[in-house]
This record gives structure tokens, sequence and C-alpha cells, in this order.
């Protein structure tokens, strides 16, 4: 896509950044020891901890990701805003309080606190990193994504921006900076939100989502045998026809530029409709609609074909309510873009093709996770669907940078009410995503080769000011979470490992200097990812993160805290096992597949989320094991 | 070695109590999260089915999860707190 940039966009970006930049700074100052590196001393107010702890979790993916996936999947991507609340409760009525007691700076703590053990503190330290890492690609991808069109940058300039400013803002400050950071960042998100949700409501539904909205083409067509044989316009010249997706494309050439058709069925008409697509062609050109990106021929998407008030079409609605405006797009039909990809030759090409879909079908589970027997949803479609929900469920208490929040306040009742007030703020957030999603699927701003960005480009239809208020707000998310992400990090590798396993014996000061430098390495390496990662879903990556998290931590937290047959070396074979087959299976899935280039349908593994296989051997594993080393618990004594 | 906590922590004599409701709680809110994901499994057909103010299973149910969330948070704290007071005062 080609974006227009904006000297205001600048200024607003350059100045969050710059407050970000200088709260980090302020604080540093005043960190000296290690427990105000790690966990700020733990004196932050449950308040403040509490809407920070919202700023961590309504990263990237929250904000980018399940706004793109509602606008491009409609209700399927609200699973994941109703998944990651739910995971709230495991950590809030399970989870915050015992673990506050038990730890003092990193999940490893609390999870040796029994033990004392070297296969736990390697164990534990690796899976952080590795479940950090993995949360850290989606909010690189969405750094990167993000800066096209706010400073008109390509996608992996983006993410170096990033990179540098967190393992400045890590390298110097720690979780002091970190905690006020997602504090602000997470309170003007949900403020802006409300802002965003409230002018939807206010504009209500239309078939004409802006006055520059792209006018599609369709032209009729004569097929016989089931081959498009003639078109009935002489000002096209027929190409070649492909089918892919049983879909049949067509490519139509005028004005010396080739675009790609789909072959339609509509009202008893054969037609054939204009699509959007992306050619890579043998040379490594690639072209944007049949021409070089520079003539700008690639556009914005995303409309209402039909919109039903009390039985009645018209053409919009005007203000509507909150729920009035589930119910109307419930009615109404919306135009939806299905990817397709398949080669011409010696080319490959992308096409997102026009796909009416009933209201109905956007407001209910369905369109990207095939549920029901009419949509010929196999056993493993629905193994997908479950093992996503169980992931999230049981994610959110497993992630290492929301654990560690826990030991910046200064009780167990104090980490039990940040988790309540978090509850709230992101729950109301969760609601609002449904509402920004669906603006952004009718509101004609889609990128269609980034679902990440439909939020900021719904901001964008309404005003440059706000896009950038927003899309720095988002970039601040960003930065709050990667610095929470790479803080977790740097004390897996310099507290945990290096300290704890190496048993090093460092000084305070050497500590945090450990911590500092583990930060920088993880932040190069999250540079690295964030670029590879380019053009997926923010919230499908987190999706993954949640699983790993979910198979690696949450089996050894929950039974250490439940279970008093729990022995050390049950924890530290379960996170490994729950590590290496939630990876093994992610390597081997259809969207890893995808990814590598192949085919999706090739993947030897037909699940996307590990979470159903990963979750439950990390938990046979611990039981297991646990039963098979008792001797070793009864040498210790527990209270 | 045993890890001292980040701050300094009494001895908190509600925390059998307060951990026994929220085991219940996790239940509660388990078996309706679980609900959801049972219908989206066996008849997903059913989630696109009105049932309050026109509006369909999916949406009440998944609204319905979330505030319920916030709901038994508030409710879970009110306990907790009263437990601390009435057993850790005495």
């Amino acid at each position: 896509m080609i974006y227009e940039v904006s000297n205001l966009a600048i200024i607003i970006f350059l100045f969050i950044v710059g407050l970000v930049l200088g709260l980090s700074f302020y604080f540093a100052r005043k960190t000296k020891s290690a427990s105000s590196y790690y966990a700020a001393g733990g004196k932050i107010h449950w308040g403040v901890n509490g809407i920070a702890f919202a700023g961590d979790y309504l990263s990237a993916a929250s904000f980018l990701g399940i706004c793109g996936m509602i606008a491009f999947s409609g209700y399927d991507g609200f699973l994941y805003s109703i998944g990651y609340l739910a995971g709230w409760v495991v950590a809030l009525f399970l989870v915050a309080e015992p673990l506050k007691k038990l730890g003092k700076y990193t999940f490893t703590d609390a999870l040796d606190s029994r033990f004392n053990s070297k296969a736990i503190k390697l164990a534990a330290s690796i899976s952080t990193l590795i479940v950090s890492v993995f949360y850290l690609i989606p909010q690189m991808v969405g750094a990167g994504d993000l800066v096209v069109p706010l400073l008109g940058l390509p996608h992996w300039m983006g993410v170096v921006i990033v990179g540098s400013i967190v393992i400045l803002i890590v390298a110097t400050a720690g979780m002091t900076s970190t905690t006020y950071v997602q504090f602000i960042k997470g309170g003007l998100l949900v403020f802006f939100s409300t802002i965003l949700t409230i002018y939807i409501l206010n504009n209500g539904l239309s078939l004409h989502p802006n006055k520059d909205y792209h006018q599609f083409d369709q032209v009729e067509a004569v097929v016989t045998n089931d081959t498009v044989v003639t078109i009935n316009d002489a000002s096209y010249t027929m190409g070649n026809t492909v089918v892919a997706d049983q879909k049949v494309f067509v490519k139509l050439e005028k004005d010396g530029y080739g675009l790609w058709y789909k072959l339609t069925e509509m009202n008893g008409r054969t037609l054939l409709t204009e699509s959007l697509s992306t050619t890579d062609l043998a040379n490594g050109e690639k072209l944007f609609n049949g021409a070089p990106k520079s003539e700008k021929k690639f556009f914005q998407v995303g409309h209402l074909s039909k919109i039903i008030v009390d039985g009645v079409e018209v053409d919009s609605t005007g203000p509507v309510g909150p729920f009035e405006f589930l119910r109307l797009i419930e009615n109404s039909e919306v135009v939806r873009f299905s990817k397709s990809f398949f080669y011409d030759g010696e080319d490959k090409v992308t096409i997102w093709s026009q796909n009416p879909t009933s209201g109905a079908d956007v407001m209910k589970p369905g369109l990207k996770f095939k549920l029901s027997k009419k949509s010929g949803a196999t056993f493993w479609n629905k193994m997908n669907f479950l093992s996503l929900m169980l992931a999230l469920f049981l994610g959110t208490s497993a992630l290492p940078h929301i654990l560690i929040r826990y030991y910046t306040v200064s009780s167990p009742r104090a980490a039990r009410k940040s988790t309540i007030v978090a509850i709230a703020a992101i729950g109301f957030f969760y609601i609002l995503t449904l509402y920004m999603g669906l603006g952004a699927m009718i509101g004609g701003v889609l990128d269609v080769e980034s679902s990440n960005m439909s939020g900021p480009l719904l901001a964008k239809s309404i005003g440059i000011g706000l896009f950038s208020i927003i899309s720095a707000i988002a970039f601040a998310t960003v930065l709050g979470t990667v610095s929470g992400l790479i803080v977790a990090s740097s004390g897996a590798i310099a507290h945990d490992f290096i300290d704890q396993y190496l048993q090093l014996n460092m000084t305070d000061k050497a500590k945090v200097k450990a911590g500092k430098f583990a930060a920088i390495g993880v932040g190069f390496f999250a540079i690295l990812l964030g670029i590879l990662f380019k053009g997926m879903n923010v919230s499908f990556l987190v999706g993954l993160a949640f699983a790993v998290a979910a198979s690696a931590n949450l089996p050894a937290i929950l039974f250490l805290l439940f279970w008093k047959k729990t022995t050390a070396k049950g924890i530290a074979s379960s996170i490994f096992v729950g590590i290496v087959s939630s990876i093994g299976i992610i390597l081997f899935s259809p969207s890893m597949y995808e990814k590598y280039g192949l085919f999706a349908k090739d993947a030897p593994i037909p699940l996307d989320n590990p979470g159903i296989i990963s979750i439950p051997l990390a938990v046979i594993t611990l039981v297991i094991v646990s039963l098979l080393t008792q001797k070793d618990n009864s040498t210790k004594n527990f209270n | 070695m045993l890890h001292e906590p980040s701050a300094e922590i009494g001895t908190d004599k509600a925390a059998p109590k307060k951990a026994k409701l929220g085991v219940i709680m996790f239940v509660i809110y388990t078996i309706v999260y679980a609900g959801f994901v049972v219908i989206g499994l066996t008849v997903p057909e059913i989630m696109g089915l009105p049932l309050i103010g026109e509006q369909n299973i999916a949406i009440v149910y998944g609204f319905g999860l979330i505030v319920l969330a916030i709901i038994m948070g508030f409710i879970y704290n009110y306990f907790c707190t009263k437990y601390e007071d009435k057993l850790n005062n005495n």
C-alpha cells in the first residue's frame, strides 16, 4: 500500500516517543539496585500497576491484531478478545497472590522457591526467554507495520527504530520506567479507543464508506463448459484463466495494465468482478494491481453491499446505538476480501477477491475457524478452535512479562487489587475492539496486505490528527510491551541463568550490568525476527506465544501451587516437554509452511495452534515424573 | 537458598480461605467459558440465533464472558478483603 506522509503525524509521533524516552531517563537516575531494575523496588501503587498491567497486556496484538482480525474475519477475531480476558480469571483466582508470596524478581524465583533446583532454574530461564522472544516477534512486526503509513518508512526500519529505542530504554532504566510508560500508554489507549468507537457509532452504516472509495469494476462474461470464452466489453483483452482455492480468476488487460478478476454468479448473471493483486515477477520486480508501486494503483477496501433496516434496504443509517450497530451489521451484507495465491507462468500472484458475506455469518464464529458441517469443517478445524481457546485461557497467567509485574507491588493484596483494575480496563477495551474491528471492516480503510493496520487506518479516515495520536500510542504500546519483555528476558539471562544457575556470585551492580547487556542482546535478536515475520497477523503470532507459555509454564505454576507431590524434576521436565512440543508443532504447522513459501496443505501437522496437544503433554509429563521422583521430596521440608 | 519476596509480607491467616474461594470462582468461570467453547464445537449454528434484544447467542455469550470476569473480580476482591480484615486483625 502507498501512504501519504503527514508532517502533523511526524510531529505527534516524535512528541510521544520523546515523552516516553524523557520519562525513562528520569527514572533511570533512580535505578541503582537490582530490586529497582527488575521489580521497580516493589513500591508501585496497585492502581498504577493495574493500568500498567493493561498497558503491558494491550500490546500490539490487542489493538493492531484483534481489530485487524475482526476487520477481516468478523467475530472470529473477537474470540481472541474473549480468550485473552478469560485468561485473567486464571491469573486473579489462582496465581496472583501465591506467586507474589513466592517470588522475588522473576517467575523462575517463584517456581524454584521450594526446591532450590538447578534443573528448574535452567528450564524456567530458557522458557522465559523463549516465550518472551515469541511474544516479541508480533510486537516488532506490529511496529514495522505502523511506521509504513505513519512515517512513510519501510517495514524493516520500523522494526529497527523500535528495537533501538527499547534497547536504550531498558538498558538505562528497567522496570520503573517500563511501568510508568505502560501506565500512561494503557490509559491513553483505552481513552482514544473509546473516542474512535463513539465516532463509528455516530457515523452509523453506509454503502459509501468515504468519497474517495474505489468504484469496483465488473464485466459480463460468457462461460461454456466451465471455461470463460468471451467477455462483453471490447475495451478489455482477455488473458490467462487460473483456478485457485476453487475460484476462477481471469486476467483482463485494459490501457496496458493487467488486472485479475474473479468469476462470479450474481442474480442469474455471470460476471467478472475486479480484485486486488500483487505480482512477484520472475525478474524480482513487484507489481501492485498490474503496475509498479509508484503508480499508486493499489487502494484501501472494505464496504457494505447491502444494509437492511426493518426489512427495507437503505443506503445509510445515520447515528446508531452500540447494540443497534451490531444488530444492523447482522442484517446486512459485507464485502470481505479473500486472499488466494497461484502461479501465472513464472509470476507469483497474490489476489484479494471480493467475497460478499452475510452479516449473520460475520457476527458469529466460523469465517476464520471453520466449525459447522455446512462450511466443511474437519476434525482438525475444530481442534484448532479448541486449541486456541485453551491456549488463550491458560496462557495469560504464564506470560513472564505479566508475571514479573506482580513483583512491582508491595503485597499480595496489592497484587490482587491491581489484577482487578487490569481486568476492568482490559475487559472494557476488548468490548471496544469489536466496534473498532467492524468499523474498519465496513469503513473502506483496509490494507489487504496487512490486517494489522486496520485500527490505525480507521482513525486515519476520521482525521490525520486522530490517526497520528492513535498510531503514536500504538507505537508507544509496542515500545512499552517490548521493554517489559526485554526486562523479563534479561532477568532470565542475568538473574536466573548467570547469577542463580551458574552461581557466579555477582555484586548487585554487576547483576544490573549483566541484565542490561542481556537486554541489548535480546533486543538485537528481536529486531531480526521482526523483519523476518513481516506480513503475519500479530494476534495470530501472539496466540502462538500464549500456547508456548501455557504449555511450558502454566502446568508448572499450577501444580507447584496446588499439588504437594510436585517435584523439581517434574517441573523441569514438564517445562522442557512443553517448550519442545509446542514449538515443534508450530514449526510444522500450515501457517508456518505458508511462511516458508510452501503450500499450507502440505504441512505434516494440520494444527495451527499447538495448545491442545502440548499443554496436556506437559501436564502428563509433570505428573508422571513427579510420581517417579517422590523420594526427592521426602528429603525436603515443606511448609 | 530460598528467596525473600520483594517487600515484607506478614503471615496471612486469610490465605487458605482466599485460595479456596479463588478455586471455587475459577471453577465457576471455567464452566461458563467451557460452555461457550462446547457450543462452538458441537452446535456452532445456534451461535447465530437471537437471544436477548435481537442480539445473537455469540454476542450475548461473548460480551457476557467479559462482563462476568469483571463482576467476579470485584466479588472476589470484596470477600478477600473481608477475610483479611477479619482474620488478620484478630
